[in-house]
């Protein structure tokens, strides 16, 4: 096994060195010189080729209305106006909260369409879908106010499901598994008037305040921001994430493995790319079905092999054990290997340079949503009536497009990981059937084994250097004794370099560790999908619920750090967690709304006396594993658990007061 | 980190005890088969004189497992709980699983255990091993754990290296006031107790065996051998050969939650933080530890037992589950129980007594035979009396001790001597009331020594010392000092002086019985004046709160707590020692209901103090808002419909009785603090009090109880009967040999014109 970085190698001077473009990655590496050689462009070629736009980046570029563009550039630019007299500020603010509107829309649209799904499902429309875990059916039957003592699983999912869409669309009142959220939270929002409305509502009213002469004050353009976003993880993501295990079963740990080397030479080569479970689930279905699996032996292959990229293969990685070929920017790489027969895009993080490469070898690429198609590019629509028949018609498409591979070049790289844990697993994991819950967790925390948690999510970003940041981060935060999750492409860059293997509490400092071999876990938790990041927000309700560690997700001694952050889904799920209470860095470019000073404080200081929590942007990982770490142990201060407390004897006098 | 190599918690740990789960698992099948070739389906499964079922699975699952039949499901249940042991590489999580399998060997523990009451298995009492616990014994330990005379137990698995190390550490058990339970064996070849024919279970992967340790031994059978005193009695109970006995350990624990704590059985989660904040137990494994042992320690964890090890088994020591540490090894004898206890989270105090014995509540019970006897004092050869008195100060010098008469020594072997113990005590707090509290308390310091019996009280003293306890030094003077070392330790508040004076001479003892028998009198005269309506004050006593949350006793003048250890000058004498103590004085307030015995003050405490569980209590009434009960009641009372009276059953009676419930069913329907119209639980001695259920028409209600308890009682419901005006009442009450079904009790009360029969109707 090759490790692109050594984890266990402590920090020396020569780690601060900057690694260059590229990527950490060495499957990534291999397949970019394989680019150069057959010529081809990817993400990492026109990065280097083309430089972002300085205004755009420091959200200083103004194109709301036609009056502009207006840019606000130089050492004055915070005090200059744009024609119709906006700041600065005001620009930055809106651009950021048009941003998180984009990114928002993109979860909960998603968890819309599960909805739907669940919806028809409990109508009896579909054949090829069950409810693979009712009892979770019935806790968000409970959550959701919905009755369903004495009622059948078909219509606690059609109950459910139309108690879902009416947390998207509802016009009145506020959203409801906001309820998941400690007391003292939810009084905080209350007071703050950020309670979450309807999802839609929220959306809409966002675009609207960000229409020229429409709300131009920085501080409240941000507060929707934040309203908005907490709709996104506390409704549409976290519907997202419930529904998918309702249909799709909860998740909870199993072996694969991640990188480029699960693509196999003698094997029909899927890769399912995107971010839904609804298509892909199909496809792992039909690949194993005995009679695709002999066409593919009377095609000359060895058998279907399935890969996943992005979140998609989060999705069947941690349910189906489906191995991940890497995260976004990986997307063309495996492309590059000439072994892929078919590539399946459902939504989001897919880009259109695919097109170009795919067609330079025998691939077929094709896009399913009836929400995304790619100019010059095969569209299959998938409608969930025919899921079933639609997978294996793509199965089988990928059979037959067999015969046509040519020359493969496939890295070796791949490690093993272990993954899946659902807020539920990590429950019972800590406990068994009958002790299940977080006590070891917190205390654990509270003893100072465990420092803290960190959890570190989002992208890819062309513009870094791939995985550099997740990576140096996830291993100098589990050296600290500070436990980490991960989701979305940053569980896949942990997966990729090795930490998500079980063996790996032996890089973590010596309290990690052996809370680490208590428990038999890896100090690295993958933790899901970016919808999934949800689970994230139970997970951190129920630290504090549990007790020992304050009343609040504010004063959990934990950091949320996207350190390689590309779109604006990262940025949405950036201001739910800052309003929800977690101190929240983001890393690899510059800042969105860096242009601002103001804003740049508005989403620090000014969201912290807020909400509790705050929006960093630190470019440098080095940076960021300091400042984390160090507001890990401020927390800590702010419990009382810097002071070394006596052990506590109970006589029958304090057992009685007990 | 611990010093074993990274696959040390889960190779021997989770691995163990997924093997030994395992092994369980298929010992519980093949037994299980052997018992279903023998028997009905429908054949009873069960331990003797339990309303618990198998207890552990009842408390756990809420399943009451009653047949051979019904044992199916938890075989099927425990397996699929048993992980596979995990991997070496790539594992999953462990923990979790690990203590899914404990819990599963526990249950099937409970039914390989219950399956040798059916003759499947070795006999579960034999030789020195004692088997389950029943209901009565639980009942009346229980008790010794709510007051905390008993701070916890200690479960002990395996052998120590030898007898005398065994003996050691039983006696720093003991003197730390812990029960010692014993159950399973070390063994240095697997094969020997096959072999043995004492347990099928296989051996497994253990760590090294510690040089100079037996073969095959357990630590009950080198306590034997020591000459120590096993038994209930002596708080050193061996409950079997196997581990699996050791199944009696978490019965116990679990049925103080369902019977003092009031859990429902089936909420597991509550069950199992019960055990964990109120009950305080650990593991103790000697020597070489077997997959059974690492697969019944993981089960224990799930109750926040933890374990404490002399061997080179793996540590774990980040908390969660327990208290604090959940396995500690590698603990040398030396310092092994107060590390025990300091993991527990254990606070015990323990009482310098300056004597050349051990000394502790454990050594309570323990039996001098003739032929361990030294010398015999007072009792029916001769004289003795205990007083004790207030004094001036100036009359006190505290600590001295006066010997007058000869000493133990000059007795020859065997032989007895008068005993006068006159104590004299100085406190500013101090009150004639509290003496005879005092005095009381010297039956128990006395007892606690090592080879010095008690018995009686007042004038009826009887004590014996032990040949080994004379040896080591015991002398007459030692009786003082106790007396000295513990009226300072438990009585502080109170006590500033105290001077003990013992006298050996018969003249000198007869003169102190003539002196005592005055002050008894006068103190019987000022007990029997004081009534519930002569006071403004009752007392609560919430020492059960320990483990019944919710449950609080008021103590009144003629209705002494329910437990019997608590009457009202108790409560009083306790509110002076530590007035944030259990017992407070609470303002009776206006009567609202005197007849009933209701007061808004007592209202307005209860409902407090109860968290606001109830809202009113009838001092005096078992049909409308009785008093509850937590789980120490000596008694209960109960409805008989039919018969228009009530019957009284006390703990130890094991039979039927007419309400259709044995005891220990009545016990589950009373206690944990809720309030059971028609049902109450109460001190034996209440059935003698002119309060006792007087709203419904007192002792004359009285229709029922067992035969024992009315010999015992009799002089005091005879008098009771002959306040109340039915001279001959006792003799028409009828006990199990008149009658068992209410029916029966009905016809036998029409034949001997039991008043109950013409009293207003109850209903």
């Amino acid at each position: 096994m090759t490790h692109g970085v050594d984890a266990g190698r402590p920090l020396e001077a020569a780690d601060r060195e900057p690694c260059g473009p590229g990527s950490i990655d060495p499957a990534a590496q291999e397949m970019l010189e394989r680019a150069q050689e057959l010529g081809a462009g990817t993400m990492f070629s026109r990065a280097a080729a083309s430089r972002p736009c300085p205004i755009g980046a420091g959200g200083a570029c103004c194109r709301i209305c036609f009056m502009g563009p207006c840019r606000f550039a130089g050492p004055e630019a915070e005090s200059k106006q744009g024609v119709c007299g906006a700041s600065l500020a005001t620009v930055a603010a809106r651009n950021f909260l048009r941003s998180c509107a984009g990114g928002a829309s993109a979860h909960a649209d998603h968890g819309r369409g599960l909805a739907l799904t669940l919806l028809a499902l409990g109508r009896g429309q579909l054949a090829d879908y069950r409810i693979k875990d009712p009892e979770k059916l019935r806790r968000v039957a409970a959550e959701l106010g919905v009755a369903h003592e004495g009622l059948g699983n078909a219509e606690v999912a059609e109950q459910v499901a139309l108690a879902a869409l009416h947390e998207f669309g509802r016009q009145e009142g506020t959203q409801t598994l906001v309820g998941r959220a400690p007391a003292r939270r939810r009084e905080l929002w209350q007071k703050a008037g950020v309670v979450p409305r309807g999802f839609d509502r929220e959306v809409v009213e966002a675009m609207h305040r960000t229409h020229a002469g429409v709300d131009q004050d920085p501080a409240h353009l941000l507060e929707q921001a934040v309203r908005m976003c907490l709709a996104d993880g506390w409704g549409g993501s976290m519907l997202a994430t419930d529904i998918s295990d309702v249909l799709f079963g909860t998740p909870q740990p199993l072996v694969s493995e991640a990188n480029l080397g699960v693509l196999r030479a003698d094997e029909i080569n899927i890769i399912i790319h995107g971010h839904e479970p609804t298509l892909s689930e199909q496809i792992v279905d039909a690949a194993q079905e005995p009679e695709a699996v002999a066409a593919a032996r009377a095609v000359g292959a060895a058998g279907i092999n399935l890969a996943g990229i992005c979140c998609t293969a989060n999705e069947v990685w941690m349910r189906r054990g489906v191995p991940p070929a890497g995260n976004m920017l990986h997307q063309e790489l495996a492309l590059l290997t000439g072994a892929v027969e078919l590539m399946v895009v459902d939504v989001q993080c897919f880009f259109q340079g695919l097109a170009d490469i795919a067609r330079r070898f025998h691939t077929r690429l094709v896009t399913t949503s009836a929400k995304a198609r790619m100019e010059g590019v095969e569209h299959v629509e998938f409608r969930e009536k025919e899921a079933g028949e639609t997978a294996r018609a793509l199965v089988r498409a990928a059979i037959t497009n067999y015969a046509s591979r040519g020359a493969v070049h496939i890295p070796s790289h791949k490690e093993p990981v272990v993954a899946g844990f659902s807020h539920e697993y990590i429950r019972r994991m800590l406990g068994g059937r009958f002790r299940e819950g977080l006590r070891p967790l917190n205390a654990n925390i509270v003893n100072g084994r465990i420092r803290g948690v960190a959890a570190i999510v989002g992208c890819n970003n062309a513009r870094t250097t791939q995985d550099e940041g997740i990576v140096r981060l996830v291993a100098g935060l589990i050296r600290s004794d500070v436990l980490v999750v991960v989701t979305g492409c940053a569980a896949h860059a942990a997966g990729k370099h090795g930490f998500l293997r079980p063996e790996v509490f032996a890089q973590a400092g010596p309290g990690l560790a052996e809370v680490c071999e208590t428990v038999g876990m890896p100090p690295v938790l993958h933790m899901g999908s970016c919808v999934d990041n949800s689970r994230i927000l139970t997970l951190l309700s129920d630290m504090v619920r549990t007790g020992g560690l304050g009343d609040d997700i504010s004063h959990l001694p934990a950091v949320g750090i996207s350190p390689e952050y590309y779109c604006e889904k990262a940025v949405a799920i950036a201001t739910y967690f800052a309003g929800s209470g977690v101190h929240v860095i983001f890393g690899g470019v510059s800042s969105p709304v860096g242009a601002s000073a103001e804003v740049t404080h508005l989403l620090a200081a000014g969201w912290e006396e807020a909400y509790g929590g705050q929006l960093e942007f630190i470019s440098a990982w080095q940076d960021i594993l300091e400042r984390a770490s160090a507001a890990i142990e401020a927390k800590r201060v702010t419990l009382g658990l810097d002071v070394e407390t006596e052990r506590v004897l109970f006589d029958m006098a304090a057992r009685r007061a007990g | 980190m611990t010093a074993d190599s990274g696959g040390g918690v889960r190779e021997v740990i989770a691995g163990g005890a997924a093997r030994g789960a395992r092994a369980f698992l298929d010992l519980a099948r093949e037994r299980l088969g052997t018992a279903l070739e023998q028997h009905e389906a429908s054949t009873p499964l069960e331990f003797p004189n339990t309303a618990y079922f198998l207890p552990v699975i009842y408390a756990v699952t809420g399943r009451a497992v009653q047949t051979l039949e019904d044992a199916v499901w938890i075989l099927d249940e425990a397996e699929r709980m048993i992980p596979s042991p995990p991997a070496d590489a790539l594992w999953l999580p462990y923990l979790g699983d690990t203590l899914d399998a404990g819990m599963a060997a526990i249950w099937l523990m409970e039914v390989v255990e219950a399956l040798r009451y059916l003759g499947v298995g070795p006999a579960p009492v034999d030789g020195l091993w004692l088997g389950a616990a029943d209901d009565v014994i639980m009942r009346a330990r229980g008790v010794e754990f709510v007051d905390g005379s008993a701070p916890g137990f200690a479960a002990v698995t395996g052998a120590a290296p030898s007898p005398e190390a065994a003996a050691a550490l039983a006696r720093e058990m003991q003197e730390k006031s812990l029960y010692v339970f014993m159950a399973g064996e070390t063994v240095l070849d697997p094969g020997l107790a096959a072999q043995r024919g004492a347990s099928s279970l296989p051996g497994g992967a253990g760590a090294a065996v510690p040089p100079g340790y037996p073969a095959a031994t357990t630590f009950a059978e080198q306590l034997q051998a020591a000459g120590v005193q096993l038994g209930w009695e002596t708080r050193l109970v061996p409950f079997g050969r196997d581990v699996s006995s050791h199944i009696y350990s978490l019965g116990f624990a679990v049925r103080v939650a369902m019977a003092f704590g009031g859990l429902t059985p089936g909420q597991a989660a509550r069950v199992l933080d019960y055990t964990r904040d109120r009950v305080f137990a650990f593991i103790m494994a000697l020597g070489r530890v077997q997959d059974a042992q690492f697969a019944a320690a993981a089960g224990a964890l799930n109750f926040g037992f933890p374990t404490i090890s002399d061997s080179d088994i793996p540590s774990i020591l980040p908390g969660g589950i327990c208290t604090y540490e959940q396995v500690v090894s590698r603990v040398p004898h030396c310092s092994i129980v107060s590390r025990a206890i300091e993991t527990r989270g254990l606070k015990i105090r323990v009482t310098e007594v300056p004597v050349p014995v051990a000394y502790g509540a454990a050594f309570a019970g323990e039996r001098i035979r003739r032929e361990d006897l030294r010398v015999e004092m007072a009792g029916p050869q001769a004289p003795g009396v205990e007083l004790l008195l207030s004094a001036p100060s100036q009359s006190v010098v505290d600590g001295r001790v006066t010997v007058v008469g000869p000493e133990v020594d000059s007795v020859p072997q065997g032989g007895t001597i008068p005993l006068g113990v006159l104590v004299e005590v100085s406190g500013r707090k101090m009150q004639k009331d509290f003496e005879p509290i005092l005095e009381r308390q010297l039956h128990h310091f006395l007892n606690e020594a090592e080879g010095l019996l008690h018995v009686g009280q007042r004038d009826i003293v009887w004590l014996r010392l032990s040949g080994r306890a004379a040896a080591a030094g015991f002398r007459l003077e030692h009786l003082g000092r106790i007396v000295h070392a513990r009226l300072h330790a438990d009585f502080g508040e109170i006590v500033e002086k105290a001077q003990v004076t013992v006298f050996s001479l018969s003249e000198d003892v007869e003169r102190l019985v003539e002196r005592a028998r005055a002050v008894y009198r006068e103190r019987d005269e000022r007990i029997g004046a004081l009534t519930d309506e002569s006071v403004d004050v009752f007392y609560s006593c919430t020492l059960c709160q320990s483990f019944a949350p919710d449950h609080v006793c008021i103590i009144t003048p003629e209705r002494s707590g329910l437990c019997g250890a608590y009457n009202w000058l108790d409560g009083k004498a306790a509110f002076q020692i530590d007035p944030t103590g259990p017992n407070r004085p609470v303002g009776k307030g206006a009567a609202v209901d005197p007849n009933r015995g209701q007061y808004d003050g007592i209202n307005s405490f209860v409902r407090d103090a109860s968290h606001g569980a109830i809202q009113r209590i009838n001092l005096y009434s078992i049909l409308e808002d009785p008093m509850t009960a937590c789980g120490c009641f000596e008694a209960v009372s109960g409805v008989l419909p039919m018969c228009n009276g009530v019957m009284t059953v006390d703990r130890d009676h094991p039979g039927m009785t007419p309400s259709g419930m044995k005891f220990s069913t009545l016990a589950g329907l009373v206690g944990g603090g809720v309030q059971t119209p028609g049902f109450i639980g109460h001190s034996r001695l209440y059935v003698g009090s002119k309060k006792f259920i007087s709203a419904e028409g007192g002792v004359a209600r009285l229709v029922w109880m067992p035969r024992r308890l009315k010999e015992e009682l009799r002089s005091v419901i005879e008098q009771a009967a002959q306040d109340a005006g039915y001279p001959d009442l006792c003799d028409r009450i009828a006990t199990e040999e008149d009658a068992v079904e209410e029916e029966e009790v009905m016809a036998f009360l029409m034949e001997a014109g039991h008043p109950a029969l013409t009293m207003d109707a109850l209903f």
